[in-house]
Parts: C-alpha cells; structure tokens; sequence
C-alpha cells in the first residue's frame, strides 16, 4: 500500500499524474492502458524482429552469388512439374508402407512392453526374449537392418519365405520400430502408479483386467505424444527401403534427378514427406497441449 | 452387533496372531481382533502403528507372515485360496481416494462390478445411478474424477466400495487427505453406512466420529492391539497408559 504523502512533501509533484494515492478509482483504467500498451509493444517488437530475421536471411540467400544456379539446379518450376506426378505415385508406396508398418508396430510394440513389465513366472523366458529383441534391434541402424533382411533372407533361399525387398525392408522397419515403441510403452506402463493397480485388485478384478481396463488406458493415454514423435520419425525413414531397391518416392526423385541433371525432384520428394509428418506433427501439439482433459492424470 | 470373540466362528472378519514384517521391520506382532456382523470396530493408533497393513492384509493385499485371517469362519490366508474371489467380498477404500482418472465416475463405480461378473452392466449401472443420486452425486456421474473435490472423489470410492454389497467394508484413513472441512460430508456417508448396518473395520484419526459410529474402539500401537472395548469406554476412559498417552497427544494437538 502506497503511504499517504507528506503534507509538506514535494515528492508527489514529480510522479507524472499526480500523486498516487491509495483507492484512486481511475487506476483499474490506468492498469488496463498500460497492459495494453505493452501487449502493442510486444507485438510490435515481435514484428520487427521477424522482419529483420527472415529479409535478412532472404536476403542473404537470393543475394549469394551461387543462388541463380542453386534456383536452376533444385527449384526449377519445369523440372518439377514433369517429375511431380511420377514422385507422387512411387509415395504412395510410402504412404502404404507406413499405414501398415505403424499398425504392426503398435501390436508388436504393445505386447512386448506388456511381456517385459509382467511379473509371472510362466512368462519368464518371453520376458528375455523381449529384452534381447529390444537390445538387438533399437541398436542397429535402421538402415543396415533393412539391408540385411533385404539381401540376406532371400540368399538363405528358405521355402515360403516372402523375397520381395519391400515386404523384407517393411519387417525391417516393423522390427526396427517394434522396438522404439515397445520402450515407449514400457515407459508408460511403469508411469501408473502402483496404487491405481491395488484399486483395480481392490474392487474384485485379477490381474489381466487390471492391466487391461485400468493400467493400459492410462499408460496408452500418456504414451501418445512420444508414440506420435516415433511414427513421423518411420514416415521419413521408409525412404530407407531405397537401399534394397524398392522404388518408393526419394529413388523415383533420385532416378529423375538423375535422368534430368537437376536436383528438383529431391526438393518435390522432400515435400511430399513434409505433406504427411507436419499435420502429424500439429497433431502431436495437440495432444500433448498442457490442459487436455482427457488425459486424466493420477494425482 | 454382537462383539464376537476372535476364534469362535461366528464374526464376519477373524484376524488370528497375525503378524507381518517388512524386511527387519515388525508391523503387526500378533494381532487378535474379531468384527462381528453389522459391527463397525474402529482402529485407532499413531501413523506407523499397523493400521494400514492390518487393513491390507485382511484385503489380501498384503500377504500375512503367522497367524490366520477368516472370512465369515473360512480361512482367507492360506495360499489355496484364490485372492479376486475373496476381494470380490470386500470392500476397501484408500486414504488417497486412488479413483481411476481415465473413467468417468459412473464407470469407476460400476468397473469392478461389471468385469468381476458380479453384476450385469445394466443391473450394475442401475444400481450406481441409486446411490449416486441418494448421496447427492447423481449430476456427476459423467464427470472425471479431476473435476471433484475431494469430499466427492472420496464419497465415489465410497460408493465404489460398497456398490457390489460386500461382506465388510475397510475403510483406511479415508478423511485424512480431506481439506477439514470436506470431512464431514465423507464421515456422513459412513455414518449411513453403519445405519445400514454395514460391517465394517475402519482405520481413522477421528475419534469423534469413532466414538460415534464405532461399536468397538481398537487401540493399536507398535504393532499390538493394547485396548479392546466399546468406543466411549476406549476413548472418554482408557485403562492402559498408552492409550491415555496417544489420546492425550491428540487432545493437545487439538485433533480430537
């Protein structure tokens, strides 16, 4: 609380608007002026310093002396729309992979994470297995893993088993990222705490309906953002069956910048991949805004 | 609300010489104490004096060292038995509430019911909209437990508790994580509770509402059960000293 001003003070003749007293009925008014004004303030500043940021760079780009060929070489409007259609068929491929590969790796991920957090004997020899699968397969690159399924299986000439490198490269990348998730979701499983599991035991369920209706919900409900993370990061590396010889959208632009000497059909590849992970990513922000309800978080 | 003898068969909860040990800690040293039909006994003692595990091992949560648990005059203990059929039974209500986040209250009431086929899912619904609605929680049935108060996220656990119509309810320290003035909505709903007759065996720190609602007062310290007796007896006149010591230290701390 401001302290009633001297009488004889002449302090409060140099606070410009007089002297600030206490109960003053315009000061809502001057509070609400002033958050104003530095709402305007900010957005001006923020303004200004996009402008300078961005031209700068801009400017800096057009102005170099290799951007008349950088232009020519990878944003020619020619070259892309002779490639474009031939690009966008061949993503189709990774577009099919993903949808089927995301939908293994959630299966195969989800159960795994449920072998390895389970506590019965019987299952014992599954819960190493699943530890040994982990440890093998997040820690191989992807890359290598498709090559080795991609050439290896089909060189072991075994009766029955598929030889097309895409189905190959597509349990490669399946496995590859069985993995990833199987941790998300071990993560997430563990995060519940121990006494919503007594509840579920206290209100009559045994122990597989108490995972079922009251530990996986939470731990799935918790896990989405991370899990969102790791299906963009698939989306992109499909691209990877590239190296077993599956024509998918980068090999067709590759081929094309190949067949043009020019580099644009790798920039039309590029933003294909961009079309699927970016709503995939705003779809990430929205799930994992701070104030969604449906998450439900145990106090 | 005959007060049965432990041992002698005709009391719905027997806790036999139970004890039980974490690691090199002795919780429960013996511990003799019958609960007889539509009986509401009430454990009191210090933090750390056994109640909680006492109350977890009846619930099978906790599995005993010695000694015998009997429900309705059968062993519950003994490792043959099969633990789901015994808490199907029982009812238990934690000091933290410990509802289910992600279901709405009508389905945090009616899960255990409905999955434990103890109920149809009508028969189970139809029942938990009765008591919402009798307890003044019928208007919440679509709400996530975030969205309660305390008072209400405890009276929901309640309701859970006793939905299925258990033997006997076990009531742990269920006001002691309440603001103090969300307690009295809780106890209200015990206090309906026992006029229903319900058995039950509850942990608390109220000593008010003990000496109201309980018919029998156990004063448990150090992992022994001192003093045995009706409420007012145990709480207006204890006869051991440790009693006397506890409830004086209540009194001062003004929580009694």
């Amino acid at each position: 609380m401001t302290p009633p001003a001297h009488p004889n003070s002449t302090e409060a003749d140099v606070i410009p608007g007089g002297p600030l007293l206490p109960g003053d009925g315009g000061r809502q008014a001057a509070r609400e002026r002033a958050r104003r004004a530095k709402t305007r303030r900010g957005q001006a500043i923020a303004f200004l310093s996009s402008v300078l940021v961005l031209g700068g760079l801009a400017v800096a780009v057009f102005t170099s002396t290799g951007w008349p060929e950088v232009q020519a070489q990878f944003f020619s409007v020619e070259v892309f729309r002779d490639s474009f259609p031939g690009i966008l068929s061949a993503f189709w491929i990774d577009v099919q992979v993903f949808l089927v590969v995301e939908v293994i790796v959630l299966i195969l991920g989800l159960f795994v994470a449920v072998v390895r957090t389970s506590t019965n004997p019987a299952l014992f020899p599954f819960r190493v297995l699943s530890a040994l699968y982990v440890d093998v397969f997040r820690g191989i690159p992807v890359v290598l893993l498709i090559y080795l399924f991609g050439f290896g299986i089909p060189a072991l000439e075994l009766e029955g088993v598929p030889s097309d490198p895409l189905v190959l490269g597509a349990i490669a990348l399946s496995l590859a990222y069985g993995s990833y998730v199987a941790e998300v979701f071990r993560a997430g499983i563990l995060s519940v705490h121990r006494t919503q599991v007594e509840s579920g035991l206290a209100i009559g369920l045994n122990r597989f309906q108490t995972l079922r209706h009251i530990v996986l919900p939470q731990a799935i409900r918790r896990v989405r953002p991370p899990l969102l993370n790791d299906f963009i990061a698939l989306q992109k590396d499909v691209a990877l069956l590239a190296v077993v010889g599956v024509i998918e959208a980068y090999r067709q632009a590759q081929i094309d910048a190949a067949a043009n000497f020019n580099y644009t059909p790798l920039v039309a590849a590029a933003l294909l991949y961009l079309a699927v992970t970016i709503p995939m990513a705003r779809l990430l922000d929205y799930i994992s805004r701070p104030d969604d309800p449906s998450r439900g978080m145990a106090k | 609300m005959s007060a049965g003898q432990a041992g002698d068969g005709s009391a719905v909860i027997d806790v036999l010489s139970v004890t039980k040990s974490f690691g090199d800690l002795d919780v429960l040293k013996g511990v003799e104490l019958a609960v007889g039909e539509h009986e509401a006994v009430a454990l009191i003692g210090a933090s750390g004096s056994g109640k909680s595990t006492l109350l977890r091992c009846v619930d099978l949560l906790e599995e005993v060292d010695g000694g015998d648990i009997l429900l309705d005059g059968k062993v519950i203990t003994d490792p043959s038995v099969d633990p789901v059929a015994i808490r199907k039974r029982l009812g238990f209500v934690f000091q933290s509430f410990n509802l289910f986040p992600h279901l709405d209250v009508l389905e945090n009431v009616t899960l255990g019911a409905i999955r434990s086929g103890q109920m149809s899912k009508a028969a189970a619904r139809d029942r938990a909209r009765e008591l919402l609605d009798r307890f003044g929680l019928g208007d919440r049935e679509r709400e996530k437990p975030d969205r309660l108060s305390g008072g209400q996220q405890q009276r929901v656990a309640l309701i859970r508790a006793f939905a299925p119509s258990p033997r006997a309810l076990l009531l742990d320290e269920v006001t002691s994580a309440l603001d103090p003035e969300l307690v009295g909505e809780v106890l209200e709903l015990v206090r309906e509770l026992k006029s229903e007759g319900m058995t039950m065996l509850i942990a608390t720190h109220e000593m008010g509402f003990a000496r109201e609602v309980a018919d029998r007062v156990a004063f448990l310290e150090d992992g022994r059960l001192l003093e045995v007796g009706p409420a007012e007896a145990v709480i207006d006149s204890p006869s051991e000293p440790e009693t006397r010591r506890f409830l004086g230290r209540l009194h001062q701390g003004g929580l009694a």
